[in-house]
Parts: structure tokens; sequence; C-alpha cells
């Protein structure tokens, strides 16, 4: 089985955000880069699966070459090679094009994502990358089990999930419970460095979305401390004061 | 020109979050100087879909096809992709559920659009171009993000924006798609519900417990809590991952993102991956036994104090003012 895994790399989840000065990026002085934790997940689904089965991991980011840390670490925690497409992310179409572009060529069996990437929260790449291969996704997979070139998968709607049956080759986007993120151990962390990692170029792509400004949400007046003998006053500022009962 | 909508429904009947788009839609189409466009696929009856109407849309696009039973995205998408042709729509809005969100990319793609995910306001019209407010970095910041191309596609985050009445005439037709068979490969085999209760990214009111409420056999005083209030249920992730809680439940960063009118925190200590995914609320009450908790920050309402003797206490409050405003 030949599975490719899509990366995103993105600032530390603690990470403190601060802007450049037009207000339109984000200031990446000091901030710490990482595997979109989805990603990780998805990562650790496809080595279980073809561990189990027979098969290879490749790992694919589309980014310029300082984001090739994150794609070692990719490497350290088990895929067998990695793939960058050389050139930075403008809006998850120009991604999915340029992953689409490249995955043709390639005939895998499973292409994982994320469920989103945890800086812009889009969630778009994934079904956009299936659109343009014309192949059938299933987005929020919290279960992925694969038997006989069918796949089945568990995914999650409001109040509930809806197992899912769909035959390879497929797209599906992971989320939490497909699988529990490995950490990389010393043997992978010292074989990440020999893997080969190939830089394809970008392929011609309109830009339809543009950031215009980023702002911070306004903080919150200071918090309104209730004594816990009356809760009958907290009840009164919710009805009164907030109107949300 | 017109703007289209996707009206999801919910075995047959329209969710709160499908009334807010299509008021969400009709704002859109007003601003065009245009009409508010419904598709509608499945079983839905004539009086149900005429409900459409009440919040602008003057005209609904029915598709009641054997094949379109349950939901299949890369069939779905298509059937929305042409309806947006059929209707001649430059704008095509969807609620940002877990459906809207799967659908959208795919009809943004072969509508050759750009798309805007989780809008929470209106869009600024700038001649041809449109600039969309949306959350950014896990609730962190905002981003206004402005679209370019010809075709345009948004998805609304449930609860962002407020019903609005607008009685207009609906004309409801039938809407006859192209199917292809290989749009059904991934097929739905079951669907099974964690519960009839309220669904917590709709919710008005959110009551989630954390840690602080020690196990799972504690949850009885916040369901209690929440059936009064009408709220959905959630908790902070180590409840889930302890499986004290289901998934579903897990709210945050790596849960669901919630942006209920009340969030009421009850023993949770307010880390900033659990913030990520409520901060957007418009009203937080925090019950901490710790004064120094993260949360009270992030707070509007606070009490110090525990919470097996507060909850009980806010229990019966909450009783003698349902009784008392009856
Ligand atoms: C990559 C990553 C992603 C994450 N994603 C999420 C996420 O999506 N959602 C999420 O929730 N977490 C997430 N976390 C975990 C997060 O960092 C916190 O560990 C978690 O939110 C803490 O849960 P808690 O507040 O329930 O527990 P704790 O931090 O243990 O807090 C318990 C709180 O209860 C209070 N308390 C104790 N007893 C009582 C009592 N009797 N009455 C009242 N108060 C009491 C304590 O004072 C304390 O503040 C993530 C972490 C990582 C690293
Ligand atoms: N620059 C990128 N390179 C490769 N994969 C990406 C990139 N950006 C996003 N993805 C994938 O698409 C998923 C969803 O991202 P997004 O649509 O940006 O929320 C992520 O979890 C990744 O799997």
């Amino acid at each position: 089985m030949k599975v490719l895994v899509c990366i995103s790399n993105v600032p530390d989840t603690t990470t403190k955000i601060t802007f450049n000065d037009d207000n339109k990026s984000l200031n990446i002085n000091g901030v710490q880069f990482i595997i979109n934790p989805y990603d990780e997940i998805a990562l650790t689904r496809a080595l279980e699966l073809t561990e189990a089965q027979g098969g290879t991991v490749t790992v694919l980011h589309v980014g310029d070459s300082s984001t090739e840390p994150t794609l070692r670490k990719a490497l350290a925690i088990g895929a067998h090679d990695a793939v960058r497409i050389d050139a930075l992310p403008r809006d998850a179409f120009f991604v999915a094009m340029q992953i689409s572009a490249y995955a043709k060529e390639q005939n895998y069996d499973l292409i994982l994502t994320g469920r989103e990437s945890i800086d812009y929260n889009g969630a778009q790449v994934s079904s956009m990358l299936a659109e343009l291969l014309d192949l059938p996704s299933v987005n929020i997979v919290k279960s992925l089990q694969i038997e006989g070139g069918q796949a089945s998968l568990e995914r999650e709607i409001e109040g509930g999930k809806e197992v899912i049956s769909c035959p390879l080759p497929l797209v599906a986007s992971a989320t939490e419970g497909m699988a529990e993120p490995r950490i990389p151990n010393m043997r992978g962390i010292m074989s990440a460095r020999t893997k080969p990692l190939t830089v394809v170029p970008a392929v011609e792509v309109p830009v339809y979305q543009h950031i215009e400004r980023l702002e911070k949400p306004a903080p919150r007046s200071s918090v309104k401390l209730v004594d816990a003998t009356e809760t009958v006053k907290l009840v009164g500022l919710l009805h009164q004061e907030a109107k949300v009962i | 020109m017109s703007v289209l909508f996707y009206a999801e429904n919910n075995g047959g009947k329209f969710k709160k979050s499908t009334f807010e788009l299509a008021s969400y839609a009709a704002a859109v189409a007003a601003q065009h100087q245009t009409d508010a466009v419904a598709i509608s696929i499945g079983d839905v009856s004539e009086s149900e879909l005429s409900r459409l109407g009440q919040y602008g849309a003057g005209r609904v696009l029915q598709v009641n096809n054997e094949q379109l039973k349950s939901f299949v995205n890369q069939a779905y998408a298509s059937v929305i992709a042409q309806a947006a042709s059929h209707t001649n729509a430059t704008v095509v809005v969807l609620s940002a559920s877990f459906t809207g969100k799967a659908l959208a990319p795919r009809i943004a793609a072969k509508l050759n659009a750009g798309y805007v995910d989780g809008a929470i306001d209106l869009p600024v019209f700038n001649g041809a171009s449109i600039t969309v407010r949306k959350g950014a970095f896990s609730g962190k910041a905002f981003a206004d993000v402005t679209l370019s191309s010809a075709n345009k596609v948004i998805s609304l985050i449930p609860n962002s924006y407020k019903l609005e009445e607008k009685p207009t005439t609906v004309s409801i037709e039938s809407f006859q798609p192209e199917v292809r068979p290989g749009d059904f490969r991934a097929m739905v085999k079951e669907i099974v519900k964690a519960s009839d209760k309220v669904s917590l990214p709709e919710a008005e009111i959110v009551v989630s417990g954390g840690r602080g409420l020690k196990g799972p056999e504690n949850w009885g005083m916040v369901e209690e809590l929440a059936d009064l209030l009408g709220a959905a249920t959630a908790c902070s992730k180590p409840v889930s991952d302890a499986h004290w809680r289901p998934h579903s439940e897990h709210v945050g960063q790596t849960g669901i993102a919630v942006s209920p009118n009340l969030y009421i925190a009850i023993g949770i200590s307010g880390a900033i991956q659990h913030l990520a995914g409520v901060s957007s609320s418009k009203t937080i009450v925090v019950i901490n036994k710790d004064p120094e908790a993260p949360f009270f920050k992030a707070a509007d309402y606070g009490i110090v104090g525990d919470a097996f003797d507060v909850i009980p206490q806010l229990i019966s409050a909450i009783r003698e003012f349902k009784s008392a405003h009856a």
C-alpha cells in the first residue's frame, strides 16, 4: 500500500501570537514550528497500517526550505521518504493544486491529511485535493481500518458518528482518536538524516485569497467575581446584565 | 446573479443554523441587490421548505433523489455546484457544520472559487472582491480575508449570525441534477447518535466540566444544570481521554470549537488549548476552587469555590429563577 501524508508546518500550540507591522502576517520571530498535531495523528495511523500490511509512507509539505526540520521530524517518526514542493503556501487552493499536480503521477492508495491546520483553521486542503484528483473523501475521521482494498471509516458528526465504507484510493482527514501520535526515538532520529527528501518545483497556480488584516480579539473586561454563596446573584447578572438566560 | 445557500436538514427538519444561514444569505443578497436561493437535498416537506421564506429565501430548489438519501460529499458537492450554475450564483454559502465544512472546499474547487471558511460576519464588498472576517490561530486572532475570484464560497459559523425574520414569498421548484455513479464510492453504512440532546456546535448555552469534577460519576449535576438551561454538555480533553465523557464532547484546539452565548466552565483550569476552542463564546462563567486558575482571566463572571457546593446551589437558584419567570 502506497500512502501519502500531507504535513502542514504550524506554530506550536502555546505560541503567543504577534503580527508584523503591516498586520497582514504572523511575526515568526522566536516562534517554534511543529508538525500540525492532526497530521501527526494521520502519520501515525499510516505507519500502523503499512507496518501491518506492508507498504510505504511518504510525507509531503508545500513550503520553503526553512520548513525542512518539520519534514525531518516526520521522517524520524517513521515515514519512509519526504517530498517538499518548493513554494510558500499562498492559500489552501494553491496548496491543494500543488499536491494534486504531484500526486496525480504517483498512484497513491491512500492520502491522509489533518482535519485542519491549527494556524488558519481552514479545513480546506483535504476536500479540495480530493476534488482535484476526482477521489472520494471523508472528513474528520476518528477511526480508519483497511482490509482488502476497502476502507472502513468513522466520521464525526453533530452529536454522533457516521460509519462509512469506501474503496481505495481515497482521501481522509484525521482527527483525535484515529491514532495516538508517536514520539520519535533515537534510532528514528538518526535514520531520518539519511532518508530521501526530494525537492520538487511548484506549478503555476492563481491565488484567490489574501489576508487583508490580522487582529487580536478585544480583551474581555476583567472578571466579575461573585461569592460562592451568592449563586442567586450570578443568575440575576446572567439574566439582566449579560442577557443570556 | 444570485446568492445560493445550502439548506442542510436533519431527518427532514431544518436546523437552527440553516435559518441563520438563510438570514445571512438574504443579507448578502440584499447587499448585491439580488435574491437568496436555497438548495435542499433529501426528503423535506413543502411546509418545512417554505419556512425558509420566513428568513428571506425567495426561491427553493428541491432535490429529491433516491440516490442522495444519505450524505456523500462528492455527490452533494456536485449537486450544489450544478445548482450554482443553474441559478447564476456568484456567491455560495454553507453552514460551517461538519457537513458544510466537508462540502464547501469541493464546491470551491469545482467552481474555481475562492473560499472563506468559518465566517463570523457579513462580507464587505469592494468592487468585484469581498472581504470576510473569520477566526484564526485557534481563537487567538481574527483574519479579514479578501476573495478576488469571480465566484466565491463562504461557510458561516453556527450561532454567529442572528436570525432575522424577513417574510418572503417562496417559490419551490424541483431540481434534477446529473449524478455520476463515480460520486458514490464513499457510502454511509450506519449513523450512530451519541445522544438526542442539544447539538454541541449549535448550542446557545454550553455547560462544560473538567478534571476538577474528579470522575464520571459526578456528571449528574452537570447534566442536571445543562437540562435546566436547555444547554449542551461539553468537557476538557483529559476528561474525554480518560473516557469519563465521549470524545464528541471534547472542546478546544483539538476538539470542537464552540461559540455559544453562554459557556459555563466547571473545574477547568483554562489551559491555552482549551481556551482556543471556547474563547469566542459571548459570555463565559468560570467556577473553580483555585482563585489563581488562568480561566478567570478569560471569564466574564466567576465563582471561586468548590464545584460540589456551588453547582447544587446554582441549580436551585436557576430553578427559582425559572419558576419566577415562567
Ligand atoms: C497539543 C495539545 C492539544 C490540546 N488540546 C486540548 C483541547 O482541545 N481541549 C482541552 O481541554 N485541552 C487540550 N489540551 C490539554 C490542555 O493543555 C490541558 O491539559 C487541559 O485543558 C486541562 O484540563 P482540565 O482543565 O480539565 O484539568 P486540569 O488542568 O487538571 O484542571 C482542573 C481544574 O479544576 C479545578 N478544581 C479541582 N477540584 C475542584 C473542585 N472541587 N471544584 C472546582 N474546581 C476544582 C482545579 O483548580 C483546576 O483548575 C491540549 C494539550 C496539548 C499539548
Ligand atoms: N503547506 C501544506 N503542505 C502540505 N499539506 C498541507 C499544507 N497545508 C495544509 N496541509 C494539509 O491540509 C490539512 C488541512 O489544512 P487546512 O486546510 O490549511 O486547514 C493539514 O492538516 C495538512 O494535512
